[in-house]
């Protein structure tokens, strides 16, 4: 379900900083292992991001997944644009295609 | 029918693929988020397909969820995928 305020919300939030991540906890205390693997990717490459806790609001969490018709969380989104959950975040982490998409989105990624 | 084989079956119809395993690694994750008792919560499946040439990995994950739309709505908490061409 994704009413207008909700889509509204998400809208803002996602453009509010080049790197949001939706997951569950927040960066410091994720509350499961595939948002927590997805944290420490980004750490690693040290990019800034954002950390939005779906646990905190139901109409978020339900809503994120309609949004980008993607059924899982977490959700990393590069300047407004979805790129995946864990396993595509993983795998593109471990080829250096994630490094590769940051830097050509002009954000600063060590290489991993 | 368990969970892991009603997964099986719906993408082995729905991608042809060339190899696919589906574990179901529920007991990994006994007393996290999602888990509950009896497991059949968390997945783990690694799928070759040659209907994937040419996809790109949010494509290839896209046709997976659709496939298992039902599962992930109702008892399927988790689902780890590796897909290959």
């Amino acid at each position: 379900m994704l009413d207008d305020a909700t889509k509204e919300r998400i809208d803002a939030d996602i453009a509010s900083e080049d790197v949001v991540l939706y997951m569950k906890g927040t960066p410091v205390f994720p509350q499961c292992g595939f948002s927590a693997a997805v944290v420490g990717v980004l750490t690693h490459l040290g990019v800034p991001f954002r950390g939005i806790n779906v646990l905190e609001d139901d109409s978020i969490r339900e809503g994120i997944k309609a949004y980008s018709d993607w059924p899982t969380i977490p959700q990393l989104y590069v300047k407004r644009e979805f790129v995946g959950g864990c396993d595509i975040i993983r795998e593109m982490y471990e080829t250096g295609e994630l490094t590769e998409m940051f830097q050509t989105q002009g954000i600063d990624a060590k290489p991993s | 029918m368990p969970m892991a084989d009603t997964i099986a079956a719906k993408l082995k119809s729905g991608l042809n693929p060339s190899f696919i395993e589906v574990k179901d690694v529920s007991h990994h994750h006994a007393g996290h988020a999602g888990w509950r008792e009896g497991g059949e919560t968390h997945f783990h499946v690694t799928l070759t397909a040659a209907i994937f040439e040419g996809k790109s990995r949010l494509q290839r994950h896209r046709m997976v969820n659709e496939l298992l739309a039902q599962e992930l709505a109702s008892s399927v908490h988790a689902l780890e995928l590796h897909l290959s061409a």
